[in-house]
């Protein structure tokens, strides 16, 4: 497998400024902070993380509608981490964006033929009744009536919307498709056809993913590979398999253990660890290791001191972590959770919920 | 806060002088003698050579310009107008307090009309009262000042009588015998003004207070409130009324500037010699002193209404307030 | 006597473009200390039905027909005042996005001790106490610190709480629970779910929680209501539900769900869009998504009616008893064999 797309030591700052006349910096947000990983040509690389986390920043990044502050974004081969807009003009053909709120990213005033279009014609590819057969061509291939052409967004479904969205990323063949939380606003039955439409569309034309998601379970089930990101930062990486069998980070293992389960039975006799307070600001994160302030297995004098960087899981073929003291099974109870480094009772016992 | 006081008088120095700087050019782009007029019928061309010196218009604009900023600097000058020589502070010390009573007892005429008819407008979309309600709103939007004004005058003033047609009273009692004067006489003889100037903007602020109000009633934390067992009438004044004035706050602090220009054509109509009239009258003598003079207090009045503006906003929403 | 019983409830909105008929004859009752879970996707009809049972809907706007007893007082068309002294009192109400549900312009203190005042001839000294009290048991950290913060000065989470502590201020019977989590982060609802099984612990409170989200429901609920179109299409004990769904539409839901105990290879999706309630379709309003529809779906409603195994399992549907075990039995198997071999 090929790499398509290699970012290293990716960091975007925003800064804040205060001042009268002349403005000054005064703190930073830091929303990325040093994000290193590949994507392999075909594959879906999931992203996942709670608010805040810096996903979605992130990705702007990658596809350079932001400018990262530092780090290295390597695409198809070609470093283009300061491609200026003319230079980048050629590469946003391969590289395109699905965003979350369908609607708000389509233009109202536009209808859907001209959306769906529009890379087309900003890529100057095909005269107007070529690009009129291949955006008929798109809609008829995700899924919506190409008679269609002439619609307005507001005559769609949320469903369609996106569907709409997909289209327009499609239109110009795109090596790498840029989801950001493309499903996080619809209705259960309705991101489950998304979700299918995504699959096959990537089997067909042979597509590249990085999936952008809060909800663990839409990740897992769309994706091959998987980073768990918290404050800016990966503090899990691993193939799907490997990652959500036996999460090594605390923080992965609280996502986890979150999710509500669709099953009565197995979801009551899990017994669930809960974080207590809230995700800190990015705005002067935690010193070292920052969930440290919300970790149950925190350890005075190491986690707060000490940054701790991502390891690979010995044994593994494709599973890091950053942690100084990752779960040593799954799944766990919130008591083992607590316990850390050795202390644990290695009996079957001390694990509930199987 | 200090900070922000700071920042806010820099735009004020530097609006000041964007304002006075633009007069300045327009006076010099138009061709024009001030000297001529300031001389009046029996002149001859050395006694108009002997004013253009001494009034500074032999001297390039900037260098007058220069001399306006240092007088007014160093002695708090205004300089003196070209035709009768008064000191411009006095001469704005005579129109601003008639302006002022005119846009400060206008603006409360119209908030005082246009809140509850909005508020009950919005509590009530589609009533009698709403489609009234609209009707004034086009009338008012769609009329000229100065035909109000005159209808107003003709009606009230002329045909039943009820009111004074023009001229303006103090407020402060003076002791003058015939002298018009007092509060009573003040409000009196400014009800037709400042009616005008309510049928002229409460049509504006009904709208805008009836969709504020409309949009704050199908707010999520209104129907906490309603959860929560609140009256209507609590849930409109404690919860709607505030949230729904935020918008409004804005617009008035810009609307009382505006107002300070929309005075001239009620002052025209009523007679009153406040700002307007002595703005106009200045500037067709190309009374250059007192046109600047004029405009310098416009300006100061505008910044000093749109920092009220902001204290007041930040008063009433504790998101501005206690932010950074 | 059941703590909340409606039955067959209608709303009807009047719009610019004709009638909605938003909620088309739900009936279902509720015990106290019980959790009753309604799941739906959006226009269902879930959120307008509790709406109505608060009494929240416009009257200028809506028609209601139909029977909401509380504790055995009839609510519908209940005077405003005596509606006033329910709601707050004795049903307390959460919603989705506790950003919006509260005043952005008035101290979390105030609007705590407003709910109290309304309800209750206290001093404000009183009210300002048992706000605190009411903090400490939400569980907000430095409770005595914070209450007179403004809501922006909080997280989403600790906003959520703030909206429970004020529902549950004057100790209802009843909670209503309108999407409390879904705007929260994963971690943060996973917090709210603990807090308010620990407070339904306490105090006994009915909780009514409306959600899309299946696993909320099962995590959670006692008995378990799918609405969809406006209609309770299938309603059981929430084990049964997940054990044994007996029709189409709520197969679908289950099969289209990504889960973390089961991998599919690939998703059952429901096709189309949910119905608009504007044009209601024939029959039963799930047939034209359903792939078992037949005739006698797309002309007549099909009635709710218990299912073979319980009597309190009842839905809405006209496959026969044989052919809806044939296919449940093998979705289920579906569902389980593609467990570990995902593409």
């Amino acid at each position: 497998m090929s790499e398509l797309l290699a970012v290293e030591g990716l960091q975007k700052y925003f800064p804040v400024t205060r001042g009268l006349i002349f403005q000054k910096e005064v703190a930073q947000v830091k929303a990325v902070d040093g994000v290193d990983f590949t994507v392999n040509a075909g594959e879906t690389l999931g992203v996942v993380g709670e608010s805040g986390c810096g996903k979605s920043t992130m990705a702007r990044c990658i596809a350079r509608l932001l400018e990262p502050t530092a780090g290295k974004i390597v695409f198809d081969g070609r470093d283009i981490t300061h491609l200026d807009r003319n230079a980048m003009r050629p590469i946003r053909r391969d590289m395109m964006m699905v965003f979350q709120d369908p609607y708000a990213s389509l233009n109202a005033r536009k209808r859907v033929g001209g959306i769906v279009g529009e890379p087309l014609e900003v890529h100057g590819i095909g005269t107007d009744e070529e690009r009129k057969r291949r955006v008929q061509e798109l809609l008829e291939i995700v899924g919506l009536n190409p008679e269609h052409y002439n619609r307005f967004p507001h005559e769609f479904s949320g469903g369609q919307r996106q569907r709409i969205g997909i289209a327009r990323a499609l239109a110009v063949n795109p090596k790498l498709i840029i989801c950001d939380e493309p499903v996080s606003a619809l209705d259960v039955s309705v991101q489950a056809q998304i979700l299918n439409l995504l699959k096959d569309l990537q089997a067909d034309f042979d597509l590249t993913y990085i999936f952008i998601a809060h909800d663990l379970n839409v990740v897992r089930h769309i994706s091959d590979r998987v980073m768990v990101m918290y404050l800016g930062k990966p503090v899990e990486t691993g193939s799907k398999e490997e990652l959500y069998a036996e999460p090594k980070h605390p923080y992965s293992g609280a996502l986890l253990s979150a999710v509500p389960i669709a099953d009565p039975t197995l979801g009551r006799a899990r017994r669930q660890i809960v974080l207590t307070g809230d995700v800190p600001s990015p705005i002067n994160p935690p010193a070292a290791c920052r969930f440290h302030p919300r970790c149950p297995r925190f350890v005075d004098g190491k986690c707060n001191v000490d940054e701790p960087l991502l390891t690979p899981v010995p044994g593994a073929k494709d599973h890091g972590y950053a942690c100084h003291f990752p779960l040593e099974h799954w799944p766990m109870d919130e008591d083992d959770f607590r316990r850390v480094g050795g202390m644990v009772p290695a009996t079957p016992a001390a694990t509930s919920s199987e | 806060m200090g900070a922000f006081i700071i920042r806010r008088l820099f735009w004020a120095i530097f609006l000041f002088i964007v304002a006075t700087i633009i007069t300045y050019v327009i006076f010099f782009v138009i061709p024009s003698d001030p000297a001529t007029i300031a001389c009046g019928t029996h002149c001859t061309p050395p006694i108009i050579a002997h004013i253009r010196l001494s009034l500074h218009l032999n001297l390039p604009f900037y260098q007058q310009y220069w001399l306006f900023l240092w007088n007014m600097l160093r002695h708090g000058s205004l300089g003196y107008s070209f035709v009768n020589g008064a000191s411009v502070r006095w001469i704005i010390g005579q129109a601003a307090p008639i302006t002022g009573s005119l846009v400060a007892g206008g603006a409360v005429c119209w908030l005082a009309l246009s809140i509850p008819v909005g508020v009950i407008s919005a509590l009530r979309p589609r009533s009698i009262l709403d489609r009234a309600g609209m009707v004034f709103v086009l009338i008012g939007i769609s009329a000229p000042v100065v035909w109000i004004g005159l209808i107003l005058a003709y009606i009230f003033g002329f045909k039943l009588g009820w009111t004074p047609i023009a001229t303006y009273c103090n407020f402060f009692p003076s002791h003058q015998i015939g002298v018009c004067s007092g509060p009573a006489n003040w409000a009196y003889h400014l009800v037709l003004p400042w009616a005008t100037f309510m049928l002229l903007f409460a049509a504006l602020y009904v709208r805008l207070i009836r969709a504020n109000v409309m949009e704050t009633m199908s707010e999520d934390f209104v129907r906490t409130a309603r959860a929560k067992g609140a009256s209507s009438a609590r849930v409109l004044f404690q919860h709607v009324l505030r949230n729904s004035m935020l918008p409004v706050v804005t617009i008035l602090g810009m609307d009382i500037g505006l107002a300070l220009g929309g005075a001239v054509f009620t002052e025209t109509v009523f007679n009153l010699n406040g700002l307007g009239q002595t703005l106009i009258s200045a500037a067709s003598q190309e009374n250059l002193p007192v046109v600047v003079g004029v405009v310098v207090f416009a300006t100061v009045a505008v910044i000093i209404f749109n920092f009220l503006v902001d204290v007041a906003y930040a008063w009433l929403d504790p998101r501005i307030r206690l932010s950074t | 006597m059941a703590l909340l019983e409606v039955t067959d409830l209608v709303t009807r909105f009047r719009t610019d473009d004709g009638i909605v008929q938003a909620v088309s004859g739900v009936s279902f009752s509720l015990d106290r200390g019980q959790t009753l879970g309604v799941v739906g996707e959006s226009g269902s009809g879930k959120s307008v039905t509790f709406l109505t049972v608060m009494g929240l809907v416009d009257p200028r706007h809506a028609d209601v027909t139909g029977s909401v007893r509380f504790d055995g007082n009839e609510l519908l068309g209940a005077s405003f005042s005596t509606l006033r002294k329910i709601r707050g009192q004795r049903i307390g109400m959460i919603f989705q996005d506790p950003m919006t549900s509260l005043n952005p312009v008035k101290r979390i203190g105030w609007q705590l001790e407003e709910a109290v005042l309304i309800h209750n001839d206290v001093s404000r000294s009183e009210a300002r106490r048992r706000s605190l009290e009411v903090l400490d048991e939400v569980e907000i950290p430095r409770a005595d610190a914070r209450i007179d913060d403004y809501p922006h000065q909080f997280s989403g989470g600790m906003r959520q709480r703030v909206m429970i502590a004020m529902a549950l201020i004057n100790q209802p019977d009843l909670l209503i629970a309108d999407e409390p989590t879904t705007a929260l982060d994963v971690t943060t609802q996973a917090q709210i779910l603990r807090l308010m099984k620990k407070l339904q612990d306490e105090h006994g409170t009915a909780i009514v929680m409306i959600t899309h989200d299946l696993g909320v429901v099962a995590e959670l609920a006692d008995d378990a209501a799918v609405m969809y179109g406006g209609r309770i299409v299938e309603e059981a004990k929430v084990q049964d539900l997940f054990a044994q769904p007996e029709m189409p539409y709520t197969w679908g839901l289950l099969g289209s769900l990504p889960r973390a105990d089961i991998t599919a290879a690939r998703l059952e999706q429901i096709p189309g869009q949910p119905p608009s309630l504007l044009r209601p379709p024939n029959g039963c309003a799930f047939n034209p998504r359903c792939a078992y529809a037949f005739d006698r779906c797309r002309a007549e409603l099909p009635e709710l009616r218990p299912s073979p195994t319980s009597g309190e399992h009842r839905f809405r549907c006209h496959l026969d008893d044989a052919d809806r075990l044939r296919i449940w039995t093998a979705k289920k198997a579906e569902l389980t064999s593609t467990e570990g071999t995902a593409a």
